[in-house]
C-alpha cells in the first residue's frame, strides 16, 4: 500500500468498523452476513465467474444458458424473491440471499454455492443487490417473528390437516400433496412460464430450507414470484406449527411426525374426513 | 349631506356589482369529456367454465364472459381509464377507501381507479378461497391468500402504474389495479363516455388507456367552462 492512501484506508477501515458496530447503515452496494462484510464491486468478478452464464450480465435471468434450463433463473432486476424471511412483498435480508446462494435451489439447475468461500458469497449478495433499484429506496423487510415450535402432537397434526383442508392447499398440493390439485396444471409463474406445486410425496427439500422453521416461512411469507401465497394474515403462530406437522406426514420421511402419523393410522383412518371438495359448503 | 350619500350609495353599487362579476372558482373550472369507441372487428369474448369451482359455477345463472375487451353501442369500448397524465398538479391521497371484492370467481369491479396511496381494501365474498396476486413491476408484487370469511386484505400503491391482478387457484380471473397520480381519472362504461371534471384554465394531457388496445394521449387547452368533447378511437384486431 502506499502512504498516500494511508488516510482513504484509515477512513474507509473506520467506516468498515463503524458498520460492523452497527452504527453506520450499509448502502445498497454493500452486504453484511455474520460479521462477514463484502461489497458489489469484489462481487462484480465474481458474478462474472460464476453466476453471468444464467444469469445474465444484466442480472435479468437472460444469460445465454437460460434459454436450456427450467425453471428459469432467477431477474435480480425486479427483485423478487422466492426464499425470504421477510413478509411477502419485501426485499429479503442479506443473510436470506446468503443462505439461497450456499444452499441452491433443489430441483433446479441452481447448484448450492457453498464451496465458495464465504467472503466470496457475501460479495455476491453484494453485487446482486446492484441489479435493482429497489434496494436503495426500500431497503429490507424486517423478519417475521417465529414463535417456539408447538408440540408434534396427533392434536397438532390433526388440527394442522383441517388447515389443510381450511386453507384449500389441496387445490394446488392435491388432496395428499402429490401437487396434482385441481388448479396444479394451469399454474403459471409470475413470467408466465408453467410452474409445479411442491409435491410432499418426493420428499425431497424445500426451494427455501428443510427443517421445520424453514417450512414455517415458506407459507407465512409466501413464495414471490410464484402462484404460492403467504398466509400470515389468515394464521395465527401456533396454528401455523400445527399445519407444518400435517405437511411432514406428507413426506416419506422419518420425521417424528410422519412416524406417530403413520403409527396412528390404521386404527382411526375412518374417521377421517376426505381432503378435497365437498366439504361444508365448497 | 345628499352628496356623500350619493358617493357612498355609488360605492355601494360598484363593489356589488364588482363583487358579482367575480367568477366562483367552481365557474372557472372546465370539464374536458368525450367517447372512446373503436373501429375494426374486436376479438369475441368468450364464457369462461367454472367447472372447477362449483360453489362459483353455481352463482351465474349463465357463464360469465371474458372481459378484456366489452364493448357497447356505437362502437363504444367499455374499462377504459380516462386520466390527466400532465398539466396537473400532483394530487394528495384521499383518505377515502377504494374497494376491490372476489365475488362469484371475478373481481368487481374488472378495473379499479384509484390514486397513488389511496388506501385500498380487497375483500373475498365467496365460500372459496382465492390468492390475491397483483403482478406490480413498479411496485412490490405481493401474494396473499383470503380465505372466506377472512377480514379484507388492506395495501397501498405508492406509485402509479396499471398492475395486473390474477387468482393463482383460479386462472381465468383477471383484473387490473390503475394507480394513477391524479384525482382527474374515469372509467369508461359501457357507453364509452367519460367525464373529468373541475380542471382550472391550463393545458393537459388526456391519456386514454386500454389492457388490450393500448394507450393513447391527447393535449387539451381548457380555457374556462366546458371544452369541445376529446374522442379517443381504438384500432382494434379480431385476436
Amino acid at each position: 500500500m502506499k502512504t498516500r492512501n494511508a488516510p482513504a484506508v484509515l477512513v474507509s477501515g473506520l467506516g468498515l468498523m463503524l458498520m460492523l458496530s452497527g452504527l453506520a447503515p450499509l448502502s445498497a452496494q454493500e452486504a453484511l452476513v455474520g460479521g462477514v462484510h463484502g461489497t458489489a464491486a469484489a462481487g462484480k468478478e465474481q458474478y462474472r465467474r460464476y453466476c453471468l452464464g444464467c444469469h445474465g450480465q444484466a442480472g435479468d435471468g437472460n444469460g445465454e444458458n437460460a434459454q436450456w434450463i427450467e425453471p428459469k433463473p432467477r431477474d435480480f432486476t425486479t427483485a423478487t424473491f422466492k426464499c425470504r424471511s421477510t413478509p411477502t412483498g419485501t426485499l429479503p435480508t442479506d443473510d436470506d440471499l446468503y443462505h439461497s446462494v450456499t444452499r441452491g435451489f433443489v430441483n433446479t439447475n441452481m447448484p448450492p454455492w457453498a464451496p465458495l468461500t464465504r467472503q466470496t458469497r457475501v460479495d455476491l449478495v453484494a453485487y446482486i443487490k446492484s441489479f435493482s433499484t429497489r434496494w436503495k429506496t426500500q431497503g429490507a423487510g424486517t423478519p417475521i417473528a417465529v414463535p417456539a415450535e408447538t408440540p408434534a402432537t396427533m392434536e397438532s397434526i390433526l388440527h394442522g390437516r383441517e388447515l389443510f383442508q381450511k386453507m384449500e392447499c389441496w387445490k394446488c398440493h392435491g388432496p395428499a400433496g402429490h401437487g396434482d390439485g385441481p388448479s396444479a396444471s394451469a399454474l403459471l409463474d409470475s413470467k408466465d412460464n408453467p410452474i409445479r406445486p411442491y409435491n410432499f410425496s418426493t420428499g425431497s427439500r424445500f426451494k427455501c430450507g428443510e427443517t421445520n422453521a424453514d417450512i414455517y416461512r415458506i407459507f407465512m411469507t409466501g413464495v414471490d414470484g410464484t402462484p404460492m401465497p403467504s398466509f400470515a394474515d389468515n394464521l395465527q403462530p401456533e396454528e401455523a406449527w400445527d399445519l407444518v406437522h400435517f405437511l411432514r406426514t406428507l413426506q416419506p420421511l422419518q420425521t417424528p411426525e410422519a412416524t406417530a402419523w403413520h403409527a396412528w393410522l390404521p386404527a382411526h383412518e375412518g374417521e377421517l374426513k376426505p381432503i378435497g371438495p365437498d366439504q361444508g359448503g365448497q | 349631506m345628499r352628496t356623500k350619500h350619493v358617493a357612498s350609495l355609488t360605492l355601494v353599487v360598484i363593489a356589488a356589482s364588482t363583487m358579482g362579476a367575480v367568477p366562483a372558482p367552481e365557474d372557472r373550472a372546465g370539464t374536458i369529456s368525450g367517447t372512446v369507441t373503436f373501429t375494426g372487428t374486436p376479438p369475441k369474448m368468450r364464457p369462461i367454465d367454472m367447472a372447477k369451482e362449483p360453489s362459483c359455477a353455481a352463482q351465474h345463472a349463465t357463464p360469465v364472459m371474458t372481459e378484456n375487451v366489452v364493448t357497447g353501442p356505437g362502437n363504444s369500448v367499455q374499462n377504459v381509464v380516462v386520466y390527466i397524465s400532465a398539466g396537473a398538479p400532483p394530487a394528495p391521497a384521499p383518505a377515502e377507501v377504494a374497494h376491490y371484492d372476489q365475488k362469484g370467481c371475478e373481481y368487481i369491479p374488472h378495473i379499479l381507479a384509484l390514486q397513488a396511496g389511496q388506501p385500498l381494501e380487497i375483500g373475498n365474498s365467496d365460500k372459496t378461497s382465492h390468492n390475491i396476486h397483483p403482478l406490480a413491476t413498479v411496485n412490490s408484487e405481493w401474494n396473499k391468500s383470503t380465505p372466506p370469511g377472512s377480514p379484507p386484505i388492506k395495501a397501498t400503491w405508492d406509485k402509479p402504474e396499471f398492475i395486473a391482478v390474477k387468482c393463482n387457484v383460479h386462472p381465468w380471473m383477471h383484473g387490473y389495479f390503475a394507480v394513477l397520480p391524479t384525482a382527474h381519472y374515469a372509467v369508461t362504461g359501457n357507453d364509452g363516455t367519460f367525464s373529468l371534471k373541475g380542471l382550472p384554465p391550463g393545458k393537459y394531457t388526456v391519456t386514454a388507456w386500454h389492457e388490450k388496445f393500448g394507450t393513447q394521449s391527447q393535449e387539451i387547452t381548457v380555457a374556462g367552462g366546458d371544452v369541445p368533447k376529446v374522442d379517443f378511437v381504438f384500432k382494434a384486431l379480431p385476436y
